[in-house]
């Protein structure tokens, strides 16, 4: 591959996926993309990057799709899900105890891990969700690691990291030597094919967003883009969940920090009693329609 | 300042996978002591209750689902963590090992990552 033919694929995946491979990392195309040379019968990168080129729309998201990384766990950093459990829903529950609905958007899913493990929580709090719609949206560009998501289908190893074996137990059972979350856990999950450098306004008002570990790929242009984009979902009271080596500072003055280094923001504008003073809301009522989370 | 140091038991009929098993665990800040059964597990935690015990589950003698039942039963007994670790995967017998008195369930084979998730998912 020619410096020219690098420079192609790179700009596109830039354009395209916000990722920016550094030269450095150049060397990722190589091993990532002999897979997709393969299958359309390629003799070479070159060939490749001349579809790619041409803007052949197949190959372009082939291409995108295997240049991600999809590396995740469940309750990944463990922190941010204990945070979400005893920190924002409390403030959701009391916050949204009129509507009594809420929803989660998790932008970059990947294979599904880190939604799954939102959807246990709400699973196991069902008690205090009785007649709460709980809404989980989780969007990804690669759509093989979506379609991995919705199937719920998880190896051993991955069984092994982040996930309690108690929930394993509950909510998993073995397929061959694989693992498949439980269908009522799928249905709480919307998985959607999207780009987030488009707007995400087609989802509506979201009352919390995890973006975590996708930031980390793009240039500072992209994550500010990024973080604006996701600003825009959110209500006054909202939460942004952000991987642990991402921040906003620099980026955005649209969120802010509950506490230095907790990983979550809420917007500037956010006003009202100060997240930790949010009491939690007395034991929802129970009667009415079920739980969406049960 | 090894009185700080957090102690474990790693109780495995191989002599190759407690070793394995205890170069990860000093590397981890442990201080390991080894058991090749249940038994052995037994009198070494009536001799001291180790903060963490690493338990395989078919061994002679006695077996890791009676070794964690007899540990829960001794004075000091419901203190250590106990973590499964063997080839069994099956969910009958994780159910076992949960039941049983285990607090978390490793499927061999393990590396370095998983068994330090596992400890902190046990809180240690
Ligand atoms: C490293 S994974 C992180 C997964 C998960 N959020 C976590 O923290 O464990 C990053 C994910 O972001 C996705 N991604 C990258 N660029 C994207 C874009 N422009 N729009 C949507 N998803 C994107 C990748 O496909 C990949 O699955």
């Amino acid at each position: 591959m020619t410096a020219g033919e690098v420079a192609l694929i790179c700009d596109m995946l830039r354009r395209r996926s916000g990722l920016t491979l550094p030269p450095e990392k150049a060397y990722l195309l190589e091993s990532r993309l002999r897979p997709v040379v393969r299958k359309y019968g390629l003799a070479d990168l070159s060939a490749l990057s001349a579809l790619v080129a041409r803007r052949n729309p197949q190959v372009v998201a082939d291409v995108v799709d295997a240049m991600t990384t999809n590396e995740t766990l469940f309750f990944r950093d463990m922190k941010p899900f204990s945070m979400f459990r005893d920190l924002v829903l409390p403030a959701l529950l009391g916050g949204r105890a009129a509507q009594r609905s809420f929803r989660i958007l998790c932008a970059g899913a990947s294979s599904g891990q880190e939604p799954y493990s939102l959807a246990m929580i709400l699973a196991e709090e069902a008690a205090r969700l009785q007649g709460w719609r709980c809404e989980i949206v989780a969007i990804d560009i690669s759509t093989t690691a979506l379609e991995r998501a919705r199937a719920g289908v998880y190896s051993q190893f991955e069984v092994q990291r982040g996930l309690p074996t108690r929930l394993l137990l509950k909510y998993f059972r073995p397929v061959g030597d694989n693992w498949q979350i439980a269908e009522e856990l799928r249905a709480m999950v919307r998985f959607r094919d999207f780009n987030l450098l488009n707007d995400l306004a087609p989802f509506g008002r979201c009352d919390v967003i995890f973006c975590r570990n996708m930031l980390i790929y793009f240039d500072p242009a992209t994550k500010a883009r990024t973080l604006q984009n996701i600003a825009r979902r959110l209500p006054a009271d909202g939460f942004v969940f952000l991987g642990a080596s991402e921040t906003t500072m620099g980026l955005t003055d649209a969120l802010v920090p509950i506490r230095t280094s907790s990983g979550v923001y809420r917007p500037q504008a956010a006003t009202g009693p100060a997240v930790a003073a949010v009491a939690p809301s007395p034991a929802a009522p129970s009667g009415s329609s079920a739980a969406s989370a049960a | 300042m090894s009185a700080l140091r957090k102690t474990c038991l790693i109780v495995d009929d191989s002599r190759a996978i407690r070793a394995v098993a205890r170069q990860l665990l000093e590397e981890l800040g442990f201080d390991a002591r080894e058991a090749a059964n249940g038994l052995e597990a037994i009198a070494s935690c009536r001799e001291q209750m180790p903060d963490m015990i690493l338990l395989d589950r078919n061994m002679p003698q006695l077996d890791g689902i009676g070794c964690v039942r007899a540990i829960r039963a001794l004075p000091g007994g419901k203190e250590p963590k106990v973590i499964f670790c063997t080839t069994e995967s099956s969910l009958m017998a994780i159910a076992e090992a949960i039941a049983a008195g285990a607090d978390e369930y490793i499927m061999k084979p393990f590396d370095r990552e998983i068994l330090e998730l596992k400890l902190s998912m046990v809180g240690i």
